[in-house]
């Protein structure tokens, strides 16, 4: 009797859910080609790789942007509530896609340094053994990396528009997994990067753990792991709740810890650091977007109800990341860490349009991610170029005086500095005008004046770099900037035009995000 | 109905026209190879020339009499979803100081001509330094035309960074010193104002439904008064640190003893005139109630640094920054001008900005040719005599420094004494005590004189040649529009006063008492 009654409500309840795969497409072409490029590893002659995984590359992230472009129009929730697709998801999509681009050829590379690419020629071999020696003096590259990047760029495109906790948690870590080992696969000081990749690794599994818990506690609380149901829950039960407090809180480091707010950044110096510069470049990038992609859905979409208990939270954890970031990058000396430092302070400036919680924070959030992380692209790919005999010089005093030996390569990186320092007619200023007026409409007048004082800090360091750059004179030995491929040309130039773009014309990407929206549940 | 003197087509968009000049000069100077150094010079020159031409004929089609508050107004979409819009025009105020700039810059070109020679401590490139030039005459074009206050504070930020990159490749041995101090006092201010500015963007969405930055649109707009302060404060302190009044003017000196001459000439007597400008086109107008309650606090500041700035000035062992300081005195006087709220101490505040703008390029550009001489050495100490072995330096130099000290029947005296009496129509005390600082300009400035140019002539400068053709070219413009405006000064005073009395009704003051002042346009 029993037995026919479960089996009757399994026969009810469970319906195969209706999934729109043309809508999915981005991330089913990209997860495809990341397996595909498996098999080209296993399958295809060593000289035949490359050109095959870069076509691959480049031939599925062009064909899942026109996948994005194809179907913005599409507002639905997709595969029985666990995916949302809407406005802002389709422009994080389209935006994670273009920026992989970008960072595809970057790493694609091969001119600049004389011994190959960025990446080791095989991560396995023990740094300074003679195995390593004859990989390198060999010319082998080490082409795992294409299908690695495009397992994390799957993960990003999932990220931004998964609208369940547990779809959310598989794309956070599809999307971490492959970064882990991108980081540690540095051609030259390899022991740094893999120290880099391991402190990623484990604190990345601890802070996914942390999410882990809270998903737990939120499903403990509400019955449900879809964000839709959670905020109906929290909003059918006013008044605080142990559970769903705490649960907030865990998730929220999951999720902070993935775009370096402090006090969950201190991986990313190391990190940024250590890893490959390519790589560097293309995380600081992309997994910024991604991850503040779910952090403004997850606070729009299951929390908005909660407002005012995690406002508190996100104003403390904004003024901590903001000043963290933006004090410790005037101590820095090494350009890499700089650049770190003052990811985290972008960080703490994009959090301010989260705590808005309205649409004008929605919109200035998202431009500021897009222009942030064109803007570091651009500043990434330079620091790849100035080099000396041991690789990149990214000792700040090796960069005095580069004006005077490359004076296209020192202004183009300093119109990078002033779009990160928020000087007008850069697309830095047009993010960071958008995500403070949006501050200030939701009343955190406070929280924009520490974030003006933390740009001016900011400001001071870019400020000092320019004048390091074109006011000094050059070190005794002083390093080369190398002519790269037509590969970071193009990336460079990619940078700079949308820096200078959305800076002096920036309504057309405006207009495409109001017609964007907002969330939907 | 109209008085201008030439009838210019309204379908032209001359201010844009205006601006774009210099840039594409700078850009085509950039492009010249590196080696065809006098080229670059001439090309640049010939640009500024250009845009002074234009200047010209717009103010010969400037109505003065006309009751539009901008003329040559244009506007077009922007950024249409934070309401802001390119819009330009000007008032008598802006034209003043847009022709101020556009004749500065080719002067300072002429006397700037060989700064980055061989041998000299600048290290830019000579295309490099005109080049910024250009684009700083097109931020400063900009700065005063704009009339959307997003636009403005857009060119108020961005002047920076040629005014940067002047200073810290260009100047003396301190520069990158002198630069960095420069940028942060700068970016402080600029910073504050981006606050205000989104703040009073957020007021208008809440008073009008939608927020603008659309300045007529702003004028009178419905402030709580506690908010209206802060604004006001925001927006004022980085006027004070440009302009630059006491205590925020620590930068000033450093800055204009390490620039080039023609730097510190477009510095201090264009760029800081943005400070005052603002405060008669932003703070009055859109803070009326805040302005009248802060005006006792800013007259305090203002005497202070008149007072201060003069007595710092008698100290000084540098030439150059005994200059800033009494520039700092003078800009007591521009803005005690402003916040006496009336019609002739603000016309004379005007005035004064365009006179102190003649008698700073007078002052630095004699003063630089001098140095010039001596190995650039600004120290007072290491001249004297030098009216005697070149006697037409010395009379420019003679010049200047009465000029400094606004001698009557030179354009600084005007501007001074509308100020003065401005002042004593409501605080009398305030005249007297600003009277001093009159008083120790003179004192100053011909000590000045007296050490460097009489007395026995100093090791060293005997044998100093006098000045050249060029550098007689780039003075004498100088030393004829001093006279000129001091002789008749109704020519920009006609212009100024309108605008001016219109800056006054917005505020709701009018003069106390009618009819001190001897031009037209006053209030009756």
């Amino acid at each position: 009797m029993s037995g026919v009654l479960s089996a009757a409500i399994v026969a009810e309840t469970f319906t195969f859910p209706k999934i729109d795969y043309g809508a999915l497409a981005p991330i089913l072409i990209v997860g495809a080609a990341a397996v595909i490029g498996v098999l080209v590893e296993a399958f295809a002659p060593r000289g035949a790789r490359r050109p095959t995984q870069l076509i691959l590359v480049f031939g599925s992230l062009i064909a899942a942007f026109v996948a994005v472009v194809v179907h913005a129009g599409v507002r639905q929730l997709d595969g029985a509530g666990s995916v949302a697709l809407d406005g802002p998801g389709w422009v994080l999509q389209g935006a994670i896609l273009l920026i992989s681009i970008v960072g595809a050829m970057l790493m694609a590379e091969r001119q600049v340094d004389p011994a190959g690419d960025a990446f080791a020629a095989r991560a396995s071999t023990l740094p300074g053994s003679e195995d390593e020696r004859q990989f390198s003096s060999r010319g082998f590259l080490q082409t795992e990396i294409w299908p690695l990047m495009l397992f994390a760029v799957t993960g990003m495109l999932i990220f931004p528009i998964a609208n369940d906790l547990l779809l959310l948690f598989v794309a956070l870590e599809v999307m971490s997994l492959p970064l882990y080992l991108l980081v540690g696969m540095a051609r030259r000081r390899r022991l740094l990067s893999q120290e880099a990749a391991l402190k990623y690794f484990i604190l990345g599994s601890f802070s996914s753990a942390f999410f882990l818990f809270g998903s737990a506690l939120l499903y403990g609380y509400s019955g449900s792991i879809k964000f839709g149901k959670i905020a109906e829950a929290i909003s059918g039960n006013p008044g605080q709740n142990m559970l769903i407090l705490v649960g907030v809180g865990m998730v929220a480091v999951g999720l902070l810890f993935k775009i370096g707010a402090a006090p969950f950044h201190q991986w990313t110096p190391d990190v940024y650091q250590g890893a490959p510069t390519p790589v560097t470049a293309f995380m600081a990038a992309a997994v910024k977007v991604a991850a503040f992609g779910a952090i403004l859905r997850v606070f729009y979409v299951i929390f908005g109800g909660l407002r005012w208990d995690w406002q508190p939270m996100l104003w403390v954890i904004a003024i901590l990341t903001m000043l963290v970031g933006a004090i410790v990058s005037v101590t820095q000396t090494d350009v890499k860490r700089m650049l770190a430092y003052s990811s985290i302070a972008q960080a703490g400036f994009i959090l301010l349009g989260v705590i808005a919680a309205n649409p004008a924070g929605l919109r200035g959030a998202i431009f500021y991610l897009v222009a942030y992380a064109f803007t570091t692209l651009g500043t990434f790919a330079v620091v790849t170029l100035v080099r000396d005999s041991t690789g990149e010089a990214t000792h700040l005093s090796k960069w005095a005086g580069l004006a005077k030996t490359s004076p296209v390569t020192a202004t183009v990186f300093a119109i990078f500095l002033l779009s990160l320092a928020g000087i007008p007619l850069t697309s830095g200023f047009i993010g960071k005008f958008a995500v403070f007026t949006a501050a200030i409409e939701a009343g955190a007048m406070p929280l924009v004046i520490v974030a003006l004082f933390a740009s001016l800090i900011a400001a001071f360091v870019y400020g000092r770099v320019i004048v390091l750059m074109f006011f000094a004179d050059p070190p005794a030995d002083p390093p080369a900037v190398v002519v790269p491929s037509a590969f970071t040309t193009l990336a460079v130039a990619i940078s700079v035009a949308v820096t200078v773009v959305l800076g002096v014309i920036p309504q057309p990407f405006l207009t495409l995000l109001e017609q964007a929206g907002v969330f939907i549940r | 109905m109209t008085s201008s003197m030439l009838n210019l087509s309204t379908s032209i968009p001359w201010l844009s026209i205006l601006g774009a000049v210099p840039l594409v000069g700078s850009v085509v100077v950039l492009l010249l190879p590196r080696a065809r150094e006098t080229m670059a010079k001439q090309v640049a020159l010939g640009f500024s020339l250009v845009t002074l031409v234009l200047t010209v004929v717009l103010a010969l089609g400037f109505d003065a009499e006309s009751s539009a508050p901008f003329q040559f107004a244009e506007k077009y979409e922007w950024i249409s979803s934070l309401g802001i819009s390119y819009s330009v025009g000007v008032d008598g105020i802006g034209l003043v100081l847009v022709a101020l700039a556009t004749v500065l810059v080719p002067i300072v070109m002429l006397s700037g001509w060989n700064d980055v020679a061989p041998g000299t401590t600048g290290r830019g490139t000579v295309k490099g330094y005109f080049a910024l030039m250009l684009a700083l005459e097109t931020c400063m074009v900009g700065v005063f035309a704009a009339t959307d206050v997003f636009l403005f504070y857009v060119f108020f930020e961005v002047m920076l960074i040629p005014t940067f990159f002047l200073i810290g490749r260009y100047g003396g041995a301190q520069r990158a010193y002198a630069s960095v101090k420069f940028l942060i006092y700068s970016l402080v201010g600029g910073l504050l104002m981006l606050a205000a500015l989104i703040g009073l963007y957020v007021v208008s969405a809440n008073v009008l439904g939608q927020g603008t930055f659309d300045f007529m649109q702003l004028v009178g707009i419905d402030i709580d008064p506690g908010t209206e302060k802060l604004l006001f404060l925001g927006f004022f302190i980085a006027f004070a640190i440009k302009a630059p009044l006491w205590p925020f003017h620590t930068w000033l000196p450093d800055a204009a003893r390490e620039a080039t001459p023609a730097t510190s000439i477009l510095l201090i007597g264009v760029l800081d005139k943005v400070g005052t400008f603002g405060m008669i086109r932003y703070l009055l107008p859109i803070f009326p109630s805040a302005s009248q309650w802060f005006a006792p606090l800013v007259i305090a500041l203002a005497v202070i640094g008149i007072i201060y700035g003069a007595l710092v000035a008698l100290g000084q062992t540098d030439m150059r920054r005994l200059f800033a300081y009494s520039s700092m005195s003078h800009f007591g006087f521009i803005a005690l001008g402003i916040f006496v709220f009336t019609s002739q101490g603000m016309s004379g505040s005007v005035f004064y900005m365009l006179a102190h703008g003649l008698a700073t390029a007078a002052l630095f550009g004699v003063g630089g040719f001098l140095m010039s001489r001596r190995g650039g050495s600004s120290l007072i100490s290491d001249y004297g005599g030098v009216a005697k072995v070149a006697p037409i330096l010395g009379g420019f130099f003679l010049f200047a420094a009465l000029s400094a000290l606004a001698l009557p029947a030179l354009a600084p005296f005007v501007g001074e004494f509308l100020v003065l009496l401005g002042t004593f129509e409501r605080y009398v005390v305030i005249a007297v005590i600003a009277t001093i600082g009159i008083v120790l300009s003179a004192a100053y400035a011909l000590r000045l004189y007296q050490k460097t140019m009489t007395g026995p002539v100093a090791p060293g400068i005997d044998g100093m040649k006098d000045l050249g053709g060029r550098e007689f070219t780039s003075l004498f413009p100088v030393l004829a529009l001093t006279i000129v405006l001091g002789v008749i000064p109704g020519v920009a005073l006609n212009v100024i006063n309108p605008a001016v009395d219109r800056t006054l009704t917005t505020v709701g003051l009018s003069d106390p008492q009618p009819g001190l002042t001897g031009t037209e346009g006053g209030q009756p």
